[in-house]
C-alpha cells in the first residue's frame, strides 16, 4: 500500500501519497502551480523556475516540480514574494522572446502565452535581448524556430530519452545556451527522423510542423482538380480533441462531414489500403516463412521508424517488409486505379492525407513515392492543422452530423481500425496470416512485456503446429533494443512491428498538443473499443483477399 | 605576492617555516601524521564525534556542519563511497587553497586519510583547477611521498586501513567548484548542476555516496584530532570556534592570506593584519565574500567573523575573500565587474540567472555610460531578487548579492548615474 503524509498547503493540512513533488500535490488539492519546463512524462529539469514556492524553513524558493512533499512540511504557493519572482522570470523570458502572439503558430494553445496572461503581465520593462536568427526550414516536416525557443528541454528530453536519436540537446553555455543539433546543423544535416515528439512536446512555438494548409488551400481553390483526402485511423480519435472534446473521443463520422464542408471532392479512408498493407504484409510474412526469407520481417508502415533504420541500422534493411505505408499505397491505388474508375487525369488529382504525423510529410515527397508518374501524395496535414483548417474555414464542430466516408475508397473492412495503436498493424496482418494458413479466426493475442523492456511486448501464436514469436516495439528508444537483439542474432522472432511514436500513431508527433501518456491511454482503449468489433469483421479480410 | 601566513601557537596549520618545497619530514618533524597514527587504532566514529564537538564548519562557502556531513555519508548503506577535495578554488580574489596545497600538502593529505578513514572511503580524489598546474604537480609529489611512505595507499600505517588518492584537474569553469557540476565534470559530463536532493553524501560520484569538502576544511582536520576539540573551541567563538583564511587584497598596506580567528572584526583585519589603508586612503567600502559576497560601508565593518553576526547583517563570509576598495574606486564599476564575470560563468540552464543576469549586465552597462533611467535601478533590483529567490544553484543565488548589497548602501550612486543621463540629456537639447 501507499505510504501517506501529511503536509500543509497554504495553512491547510492535507493527505498525499509519498514521493510526490509538491506540484502533483498541490494539484491534486485544486491548486495548478505555474510551470514550464515541467511535462509529466518526463524527468525533472527544474530550470525555467517558474513553479517555485516557499517552504518553512528553507531560505530561497524552491521549485515543486523537483522537491517531493515531506511529512510536516509547510508549503505557501501564493505569495507576494512568490508572485513577484513569477511574474518577474516571465518578464525575464518575454524579454528574450519575440512577442509574435498574433502571428504564431501557437497562437491560441502556447503554454507561455496562457501563462503570461494567467499573471497579468502588461508590461516587459527589461530590454529587448532576442536575436533575430534564421529558421530551421531543411526539412519538409518541421520548422525549428531558435527565436522562440525558451531552453526548457522538453524537446532534447524526448528527443534522448523516448526516443533515443539524441538529436536535439542543449549547447553552449550564458546567454548563448541553445538547444539544437550538433554544430549548429540543420535538421536536415542530422540524422533526425522528422517524428515530431519534439514538436509534440514544446511549450511553446519553437519547433513545430511545416504548415501546409496553404498548399491544400490551393488545391482546393483550383476548380481543375479533383481533390482527394484520406484519413488516417488514429485521427479519428484525437481530431475532437482540438475542439475541445476529452481525448479519446471517436468522432470518425463528424470528421467526414467537416471534410466535405471544406470541399474535398471526395472523402476515403486510410483504412481501405491499410487493409491492402494489411494483405500484403500478411502474405509476404506466409512467403518467408515457407521460403526462408528474411526473418524477423519487420513492419514498414511508420516512415519515422524507416528513416531510424535507414540512418540507423542501415545493414538491417532486408528485414523491413516490402509493402508501402497505408498512406502510400492510398496515394497510389487514387492515383492509378481510382483515377482510371472515375475516368480522371492523374495529373489532375490532387491527393491530401490528414495523418497524426509529421514524418508523413517527409514519406509523401521520398523520390521512389510516385507510382503513378506523379507524387502519389501531394499533400499531408497534421491532426492539429486540421484542426486550424476547419478554424479558418469556420466549421463548427460540435454541431456537425455524422457522415459516411465516401465509396470506393472510403470501404474497407475495419480491421485497419487498430492500426493506430501500438500492436495493431500486426495484429491484423497476423490474422490474415492465421486465416490462410488455419481456416480459422484467431484467437486474442496474449500479450506479455518482455522482461527488463518495458514498451516492447511479445507473443506466441500457434500457426497448425508451428509456434511463432512475434514482438510490437512503440517509440524508437524500444525499437532500437529490439534491432540490437535482431543484428546480434539474438531475437527468435518471426515477426516484429515497430512504430516510432510512443503509444503508436494515436501518439504521433502530429496529434493535438497535450499528448501525454495519459492522453495516449485514452486513445489507445478507444481503439480496442473498437477492434472488439473490428475482430467479428475479420473473417471477411480472409474472403476479400480471396476477390 | 604572497610570502606568509600569520600564525602563532594558536595556528590550525603546521606550519613554522616557508618552504619552497614542502617535503614529508619536515611536516612530520612539526607533529604531521600522529593524529592519522593516534586515530587508526581507534573506531573511525571518534574521528566524527570530535568534529562535531569542535563545531567545524565547510569552509568552501555553505558552512556546513562537517562532522554531520561525514555521519550522512557512513550511514550510507552503500559501501563503496569517496572523500573529494574541492579544490577549484574560482572565486576571484581567493588563495588560500592554492597556498595550503603549496606548502602544506601533507596536512591536506593527512586531513582527506582521516576524512576516509571516518566514512569509510578507500578512494579520494582532489579536483584542483587546471589553472594551478605547479600545485597540481606538488600534490603528485606530495601523494607519491606519502604513498612510500606507507601513509597512503595499502594498509595504511600497518593497519587495516587503505586509501588512494588522485588528482582530478578541473573542467576549467567557476560553476564546476559547485559540488554537484563537479561531479558531472569529473563523470565526463558537461559541468551543469544537478538537481538536489539527492545530496552528494547520498547520491555522488558515480552514484555513490561522497564526502564532498573544500580543502581548508579538510586541512583543519588533523590539528582538531591531534590537539582536541577543547583546545579548537578555544579559538574563535562559541558560535564559530577556530580560525579562518582570509584573503586580503585591495586598497589595504599588506596584502596577503591571514589566518584569523573567528570574533575579529573585519576592521581589525584591515587596520591590524592588512596593516591599514595604502597611501593613507580611506575606506570606501568593502566587498566580503569574493565575487559572490557583499558590498558594505565602512560602518559595517565592526561586524565580528563569525557565522551568525555576519548571517544577521546580510554578510557572507564565503571562501574569505577581503577586498577593500578605496574612496577612489567606483561601486558601479566594481559591481560590473561582478556582473560581467558571473553572465561569463553562468552555465545558462535557468531562467532567473541566465536571462536576469543578462538583463542586470545591460542596466550597469546603460548606468555606466549615462544612458539608464531611474525606474531601471528598481527594475535591477527586482531582478536581483528573483535570482537570488530562485535560481536553480548556488551560483545564481549568489551571483545578485553584490548587487543588492550595493544598492543597499550605496544607491546613491547608481541614482546619480542616471541624473547625469538626464542632466546629459537636458543639455543635448539645448545645444541641438
Ligand atoms: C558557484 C559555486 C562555486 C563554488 N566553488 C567552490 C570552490 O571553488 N571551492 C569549494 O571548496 N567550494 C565551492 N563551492 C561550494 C561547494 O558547492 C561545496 O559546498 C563545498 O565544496 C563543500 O565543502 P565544505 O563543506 O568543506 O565547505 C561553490 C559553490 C557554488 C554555488
Ligand atoms: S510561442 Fe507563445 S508567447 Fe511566443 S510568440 Fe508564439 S504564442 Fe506568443
Ligand atoms: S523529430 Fe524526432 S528525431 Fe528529430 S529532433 Fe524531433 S524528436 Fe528528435
Ligand atoms: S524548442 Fe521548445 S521544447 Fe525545445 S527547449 Fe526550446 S522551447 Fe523547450
Ligand atoms: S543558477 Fe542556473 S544558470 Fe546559473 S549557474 Fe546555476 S543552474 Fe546555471
Ligand atoms: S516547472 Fe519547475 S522549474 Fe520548470
Amino acid at each position: 500500500m501507499m505510504k501517506l503524509v501529511h503536509f500543509e498547503l497554504n495553512g491547510q493540512i492535507v493527505e498525499v501519497n509519498q514521493g510526490l513533488s509538491i506540484m502533483d500535490a498541490a494539484r491534486q488539492h485544486g491548486v495548478k502551480i505555474p510551470s514550464l519546463c515541467h511535462h509529466p512524462d518526463q524527468r525533472v529539469k527544474a530550470n525555467c523556475r517558474v513553479c517555485v514556492v516557499e517552504v518553512e524553513g528553507q531560505r530561497n524558493l524552491v521549485s515543486s516540480c523537483s522537491t517531493p512533499v515531506t511529512e510536516g512540511m509547510k508549503v505557501r504557493t501564493n505569495s507576494p514574494r512568490i508572485r513577484e519572482t513569477v511574474q518577474t522570470i516571465l518578464e525575464l523570458i518575454f524579454a528574450n522572446h519575440p512577442q509574435e502572439c498574433l502571428t504564431c503558430v501557437r497562437n491560441g494553445n502556447c503554454e507561455l502565452r496562457h501563462l503570461a496572461a494567467d499573471y497579468g503581465i502588461r508590461e516587459v520593462k527589461g530590454e529587448m535581448t532576442c536575436a533575430n536568427a534564421p529558421l530551421d526550414i531543411s526539412t519538409p516536416s518541421l520548422v525549428r524556430n531558435p527565436n522562440k525557443c525558451i531552453k526548457c528541454g522538453r524537446c532534447a528530453e524526448v528527443c534522448h530519452h523516448v526516443q533515443q536519436t539524441g538529436i536535439l540537446y542543449s549547447h553552449y553555455r550564458s546567454v548563448d545556451v541553445s538547444v539544437e543539433p550538433e554544430y549548429g546543423k540543420s535538421l536536415a544535416e542530422v540524422a533526425c527522423v522528422l517524428c515530431g515528439q519534439c514538436a509534440s512536446v514544446c511549450p511553446v512555438g519553437a519547433i513545430h510542423e511545416r504548415d501546409d494548409i496553404k498548399k491544400v488551400w490551393a488545391a482546393l481553390d483550383d476548380p481543375e482538380k479533383h481533390v482527394v483526402v484520406q484519413v488516417a485511423p488514429a485521427v479519428r480519435v484525437s481530431i475532437a480533441e482540438e475542439f475541445g472534446s476529452a481525448p479519446g473521443t471517436i468522432a470518425t463520422g463528424k470528421l467526414v462531414a467537416a471534410l466535405r464542408k471544406l470541399g474535398f471532392d471526395r472523402v476515403f479512408d486510410t483504412d481501405f489500403s491499410a487493409d491492402v498493407t494489411i494483405m500484403e504484409e500478411g502474405h509476404e510474412l506466409l512467403h518467408r516463412i515457407k521460403t526462408g526469407g528474411v526473418l524477423p520481417m519487420i513492419t514498414s508502415c511508420s516512415p519515422g521508424w524507416i528513416k531510424y533504420i535507414e540512418h540507423n541500422f542501415p545493414d538491417q534493411l532486408p528485414h523491413l517488409s516490402t509493402a508501402k505505408s497505408p498512406q502510400q499505397m492510398f496515394g497510389a491505388l487514387a492515383k492509378t486505379y481510382y483515377a482510371k474508375r472515375a475516368g480522371i487525369q492523374a495529373e489532375n488529382m490532387y491527393v491530401v492525407s490528414i495523418m497524426p504525423c509529421t514524418a508523413k510529410k517527409f514519406e509523401c515527397q521520398r523520390p521512389e513515392m510516385k507510382d503513378s508518374g506523379f507524387q502519389d501524395v501531394d499533400a499531408v496535414l497534421t491532426t492539429r492543422e486540421l484542426g486550424r483548417i476547419l478554424k479558418q474555414a469556420g466549421v463548427d464542430f460540435s454541431v456537425l452530423s455524422e457522415e459516411e466516408f465516401d465509396a470506393p475508397m472510403g470501404i474497407s473492412t475495419g480491421a485497419a481500425a487498430i492500426f493506430g495503436a501500438t500492436g495493431g498493424v500486426m495484429e491484423a496482418a497476423l490474422r490474415t496470416v492465421y486465416e490462410v494458413v488455419t481456416g480459422k479466426e484467431l484467437p486474442n493475442i496474449e500479450f506479455t512485456p518482455v522482461r527488463g523492456m518495458e514498451g516492447i511486448k511479445e507473443a506466441e501464436i500457434d500457426l497448425s503446429g508451428t509456434k511463432v514469436k512475434v514482438a510490437a516495439a512503440h517509440g524508437l528508444g524500444n525499437a532500437k533494443q529490439v534491432m540490437e537483439l535482431i543484428k546480434a542474432g539474438q531475437a527468435d522472432y518471426t515477426f516484429v512491428e515497430i512504430m516510432a511514436c510512443p503509444g503508436g500513431c494515436i501518439g504521433g508527433g502530429g496529434q493535438p498538443y497535450g499528448t501525454t501518456n495519459a492522453v495516449r491511454k485514452q486513445r489507445i482503449e478507444k481503439c480496442n473499443g473498437w477492434a472488439k468489433d473490428v475482430r467479428n469483421f475479420l473473417h471477411y479480410v480472409f474472403n476479400y483477399s480471396k476477390l | 605576492m604572497l610570502t606568509a601566513l600569520h600564525h602563532n601557537n594558536d595556528s590550525v596549520f603546521r606550519l613554522s617555516l616557508f618552504q619552497e618545497f614542502p617535503t614529508l619530514m619536515h611536516y612530520q618533524s612539526f607533529g604531521g601524521y600522529e593524529a592519522l597514527k593516534q586515530a587508526l587504532t581507534g573506531n573511525p566514529v571518534n574521528i566524527i564525534e570530535t568534529l562535531a564537538a569542535a563545531g567545524l564548519r565547510g569552509r568552501g562557502g555553505a558552512a556546513f556542519p562537517t562532522g554531520l556531513k561525514m555521519q550522512m555519508v557512513r550511514n550510507n548503506a552503500e559501501p563503496v563511497r569517496y572523500v573529494i577535495c574541492n579544490a577549484d578554488e574560482g572565486e576571484p580574489g581567493t588563495f588560500k587553497d592554492r597556498f595550503i596545497m603549496s606548502h602544506i600538502p601533507f596536512q591536506l593529505l593527512e586531513g582527506m586519510t582521516l576524512a576516509a578513514y571516518a566514512v569509510g572511503a578507500r578512494k579520494g580524489y582532489i579536483y584542483i583547477r587546471h589553472e594551478y598546474p605547479e600545485v597540481q604537480d606538488t600534490m603528485r609529489r606530495s601523494i607519491a611521498a606519502a604513498s612510500a611512505a606507507g601513509l597512503l595507499g595499502k594498509n595504511i600505517l600497518g593497519q587495516e586501513f587503505s586509501f588512494e588518492v588522485e588528482i582530478f584537474s578541473g573542467a576549467g569553469s567557476y560553476l564546476c567548484g559547485e559540488e554537484t557540476a563537479l561531479l558531472s565534470s569529473m563523470e565526463g559530463k558537461k559541468g551543469r548542476p544537478r538537481l538536489k536532493p539527492p545530496y552528494p553524501t547520498q547520491y555522488g560520484l558515480w552514484g555513490k555516496p561522497t564526502l564532498i569538502n573544500n580543502v581548508e576544511t579538510l586541512a583543519n582536520i588533523s590539528m582538531i584530532i591531534s590537539r582536541g576539540a577543547s583546545w579548537y573551541r578555544s579559538l574563535g567563538t562559541s558560535d564559530s570556534p577556530g580560525t579562518k583564511l582570509i584573503s586580503l587584497s585591495g586598497d589595504v598596506a599588506r596584502r596577503g592570506l591571514y589566518e584569523v580567528p573567528f570574533g575579529t572584526t573585519f576592521r581589525e583585519m584591515i587596520e591590524e593584519y592588512g596593516g591599514g589603508m595604502k597611501e593613507g586612503g580611506s575606506i570606501k567600502a568593502v566587498n566580503i565574500g569574493g565575487a559572490s559576497g557583499v558590498v558594505v560601508p565602512p560602518w559595517e565593518l565592526d561586524c565580528t567573523l563569525e557565522y551568525q553576526s555576519c548571517q544577521e547583517r546580510g554578510i557572507t563570509i564565503g571562501s574569505g575573500a577581503v577586498f577593500v576598495m578605496n574612496e577612489s574606486r567606483s561601486i558601479l564599476a566594481n559591481v560590473h565587474n561582478r556582473v560581467e564575470f558571473f553572465l561569463h560563468e553562468s552555465c545558462g540552464k535557468c531562467t532567473p540567472c541566465r536571462e536576469g543576469l543578462r538583463q542586470a549586465g545591460r542596466i550597469i552597462h546603460r548606468l555606466i555610460a549615462g544612458e539608464a533611467e531611474l525606474s531601471e535601478v528598481d527594475n535591477l533590483e527586482r531582478y536581483t531578487r528573483a535570482m537570488q529567490n530562485a535560481a536553480f544553484c548556488g551560483l545564481g543565488q549568489a551571483a545578485g548579492n553584490s548587487l543588492i548589497s550595493s544598492l543597499r548602501y550605496f544607491r546613491q550612486e547608481y541614482e546619480e548615474a542616471c541624473l547625469d543621463s538626464t542632466q546629459r540629456f537636458e543639455r543635448r537639447e539645448v545645444t541641438a
